[in-house]
């Protein structure tokens, strides 16, 4: 499982639905592994748009990973407007590091064994071999 | 199959642990994307964010290089293979969840794809219910494409048409020439290999022939024409485009922006 989705599951137990406890998960007990991948600066950048910044602070920091600044960083180059096509020759060298700093930390850090725990509900659900399973045993569904 | 009543433990019975046991035999039929599949995800936006509910193998998680997908499946089996397939990429990721209780926010999604995956489920309120699950986690306007197998198809091997019983059990063959492990993925063994039904009315559940084929049966809702588009409005979608493809009713339907 990528860091990255991380921001896009919950707990899929429909009382938790309400909580904002239910989102993100807590990431308990994880083994990580860096799998490198092609750096996209565009597709990286799309994604940083989307991405929920505390949601993703709280996990990284669960992880261990403290550095990330408290709010999202917003590229220095970046032209909003015309959301052109930026190759790594046309980002500065701060907007290329963070580009890759976030490739690496969302698309190139795979949670290979874990918990994921719901702070709402505290329903555990595990991440084993790379493959987070969200089904919920038969009494929690509805 | 008449002998199962209770919803959920049918699909368990002729859809969860048949897609399991099959999971690596299936996965070697499947790697080539559906024409109108394919053009719907290619015309999404850059930097969209999908879901693919029911993704089987993830065949369609990197068709576009351009968005992101997470593709979910009942079967932790096919899981493992999508994650397997499509490890070198980066825009999609593979996880096992139930298509009725997605672990995702709602309102979050520009798009999502649900393809050969709603007619397995065995009530036509639970079919409802699908569609009103996945549009639940859509942004207002975002669009779905669905899929389901067709009743009309009487020029398939299948024969099956217009007045036929909608509700069968359709066997897939596992040709069991040496003992396989649930694993064991690279067999070489001839793809294809769903026969003919015979009917819905075989009772076992699975039979084993002498031959060492193995017989499995999975459950399909066969839609009529129309049927799709109706479940979609009473899901609450807007229809935007329908139509037929190779044996399936598709539909394109919208979320509503209240």
């Amino acid at each position: 499982m990528k860091l990255i989705t991380s921001n896009f599951i919950k707990c899929p137990i429909k009382k938790c639905d309400s909580s904002l406890d239910s989102y993100p998960l807590s990431y308990q007990n994880c083994q990580l592994v860096i799998k490198q991948q092609d750096f996209n600066a565009n597709f990286i950048k799309s994604m940083l748009n989307r991405l929920d910044w505390d949601a993703l602070l709280r996990v990284a920091k669960e992880l261990g990973n403290t550095l990330l600044p408290l709010n999202k960083p917003a590229l220095e180059n970046s032209d909003q407007e015309e959301d052109k096509e930026d190759d790594e020759e046309n980002l500065n060298e701060n907007d290329l590091k963070l580009l890759k700093d976030l490739h690496n930390l969302l698309l190139e850090t795979n949670i290979i064994e874990g918990e994921m725990i719901c702070r709402s509900c505290n329903h555990k659900f595990y991440i084993k071999g790379s493959i987070p399973n969200l089904l919920l045993p038969p009494h929690l569904v509805d | 199959m008449e002998q199962v009543k209770n919803p959920v433990e049918k699909e368990q019975i002729y859809v969860h642990q048949v897609y399991n046991e099959i999971a690596s035999h299936f996965s070697e039929t499947r790697y080539k994307p559906w024409p109108i599949v394919e053009k719907f995800l290619q015309s999404r936006e850059k930097g969209s964010i999908g879901i693919d509910v029911g993704c089987g193998n993830g065949k369609y998680l990197n068709i576009n290089k351009n968005v992101f997908i997470i593709g979910s499946d009942y079967s932790d089996n096919l899981i493992v293979l999508s994650s397997e397939i499509n490890g070198d990429s980066v825009n999609n990721d593979s996880i096992v969840c139930d298509g009725l209780s997605l672990p995702h926010l709602n309102n979050q999604f520009d798009f999502a794809i649900s393809i050969a995956v709603i007619h397995h489920f065995s009530t036509e309120e639970r079919r409802i219910q699908a569609i009103v699950h996945i549009l639940s986690k859509l942004k207002p306007n975002g669009e779905a494409l669905i899929y389901c197998w067709a009743l009309e198809q009487e020029k398939s091997r299948r024969g099956w048409k217009k007045g036929m019983t909608q509700d069968v059990l359709v066997p897939w063959v596992l040709q069991k020439k040496k003992p396989k492990s649930k694993k064991a993925r690279k067999s070489k063994t001839k793809r294809g290999n769903e026969v003919v039904d015979t009917s819905a009315t075989i009772k076992s559940e699975k039979a084993v022939e002498d031959n060492g084929e193995e017989t499995k049966l999975r459950y399909y809702h066969l839609y009529k024409e129309n049927e799709l588009n109706e479940n979609a409005i009473a899901a609450g979608a807007v229809v935007v485009e329908h139509g037929y493809e190779r044996d399936n009713w598709w539909v394109i339907i919208k979320k509503p922006a209240v």
